[in-house]
């Protein structure tokens, strides 16, 4: 992608000021750290941090239908989803392949927020405009929005400092709230493992919202961090541990796909279940120190043939131990596997272990 | 602004050289290291290997990249730092001291004359 289609967030100059190294992410320019990834990851699960996620993408669905057209199209159960509640649910293709992963929010009876990657915004949105019915309404709100997530065990203090009276919404749920004429979205919910918010504002009042939490002791987090957080917790990043050729059951979420209700791709995910999966995603730790595991490096059985390659690999900033996700056929999945990670040549022992890695003590 | 060190040349890649006659010791300046931050694994050439200037040696790993280190001079590889295996950290800590990466015996004479000294090196960062 070229540097002029490399979009910035309403916070990028803010990014700047703040000292943080900037790269390019899923078409946005976006902060991958600030004081350095073992700091910012740290902070998270100790105390707590903030990061910038106005990247990421944001529908509207409403309309007396919307519950029922969006339970064909995504995986998890919208009737289990009373109103206030989120769920992450899965969009998938005709091959049951993975479109997109997301979290889906019941605000009102007949009204859904969705929250979608960054860089699957317009793939997301045409595929759904394709498949909608006239009595559903869909808008795409990504742009009008700044995106926070607020991450730690201290992130409910920090949400008291800076709104106070105001009671966070229970574990994946949301709360649509109005301050002082701002219309404001605070999600229970986030991708670290760690307790906290994704609070979502006006585009034009989140510098002022970023700083106000900053000054309540959150420690501005980078792209780095959050990618280590969530793959502590196994959980996936799309277009590297998700794609539009494996399905959400080889992925491992089976938890997430519905199979009593009717989506796209639900036929091929029952055929899976009844029949067995050939791959897995797996996740594998190294045994002992070694050059960090980066997505791409082969996996192979010990001192033999390669089986796949790592979808997701980083040196755990919580154990100082590589660890990566990698898709194997079934018979290398099981917990306690030895494998050998090739690392320029090298070959650094790791075994299948149970996700996710990071256990909180 | 990175520290640069008087007594020392520089390359284009940002690898340090330090000459004692015909022993050259070789590691990641300052500038380098705040680039990487936080470096959590060093791949060391093995002692012995003949390399030519410009061969990547050595990869210095941060949580979210690696890095090729390229030689600045030819020669053979004398020592490696051990001590980063137990602390690879010492990069970021001390890039001009005890996180230096190994000695080599330069063998091609005049090859340091494409080398940056302290003033140019410090002109190239800005």
């Amino acid at each position: 992608m070229s540097d002029s289609a490399v979009k910035s967030t309403p916070l990028a100059d803010k990014h700047l000021s703040l000292g943080a190294k900037m790269v390019p992410f899923a078409g946005w320019n976006m902060p991958v750290q600030y004081t350095g990834i073992l700091d910012e990851h740290k902070a998270v699960r100790e105390a707590c941090g903030v990061f910038d996620i106005s990247h990421m993408g944001q529908f509207l669905v409403s309309g007396a239908n919307a519950a029922t057209w969006l339970n064909s199209m995504l995986t998890n159960d919208i009737n289990k989803l009373d109103v206030a509640q989120g769920q992450y649910s899965i969009m998938l293709n005709e091959k049951a392949g993975v479109i997109d992963d997301l979290i889906l929010y019941r605000s009102e009876p007949d009204t859904f927020f969705v929250v979608v990657n960054a860089s699957k915004i317009d793939e997301d949105y045409a595929w759904l405009m394709a498949h909608k019915p006239a009595d559903v309404c869909l808008e795409n709100h990504s742009d009008d929005y700044v995106g926070l997530a607020v991450q730690g065990p201290l992130s409910s203090e920090v949400f008291a400092k800076v709104i106070p009276g105001v009671t966070l919404p229970p574990r994946n749920g949301i709360a649509n709230i109005t301050l002082d004429g701002q219309d404001l979205i605070i999600c229970r919910t986030g991708y670290t493992g760690e307790d906290g918010f994704e609070f979502f504002c006006p585009a034009a009042d989140g510098v002022a919202w970023l700083e106000a939490f900053i000054a309540a002791g959150a420690k501005p987090c980078g792209l780095g961090a959050r990618d280590s957080l969530r793959l502590e917790m196994c959980y996936p990043l799309n277009g590297s541990d998700l794609s539009p050729e494996k399905t959400p059951l080889e992925a491992g979420l089976g938890f997430f796909c519905a199979l009593d209700t009717d989506f796209i791709g639900v036929e091929i995910l029952r055929d899976q279940k009844t029949n067995g999966l050939s791959q897995r995603l797996v996740a594998l730790e190294y045994t002992d120190k070694g050059a960090p595991p980066r997505s791409h490096y082969k996996v192979h059985t010990p001192g033999g043939d390669a089986i796949g390659e790592l979808t997701s690999g980083v040196l755990s900033p919580s154990m100082m131990k590589g660890i990566a996700m990698a898709y194997l056929p079934v018979d290398y999945t099981k917990v306690g596997t030895l494998l050998e990670i090739d690392v320029r040549g090298k070959k650094f022992p790791a075994i299948v272990v149970k996700k996710p890695f990071y256990k909180k003590a | 602004m990175h520290e640069v060190l008087e007594n020392l040349l520089y390359s284009k890649d940002h690898e340090w050289i330090e000459l004692d006659g015909a022993i050259g010791t070789v590691g990641i300046s300052d500038h380098a290291q705040a680039e990487l931050s936080d470096v959590v694994f060093v791949d060391l050439p093995e002692v012995g290997t003949v390399i030519a200037a410009g061969d990547a040696v050595a990869v210095v790993e941060s949580v979210k990249a690696a890095s090729d280190v390229f030689s600045p001079v030819s020669g053979e590889v004398l020592e490696v730092n051990e001590e980063l295996a137990n602390d690879p950290s010492l990069i970021n800590s001390d890039p001009y001291g005890a996180g230096w990466l190994y000695k080599i015996r330069l063998d091609v004479p005049g090859e340091t004359d494409d080398l940056m000294n302290a003033a140019d090196y410090e002109e190239y960062c800005s």
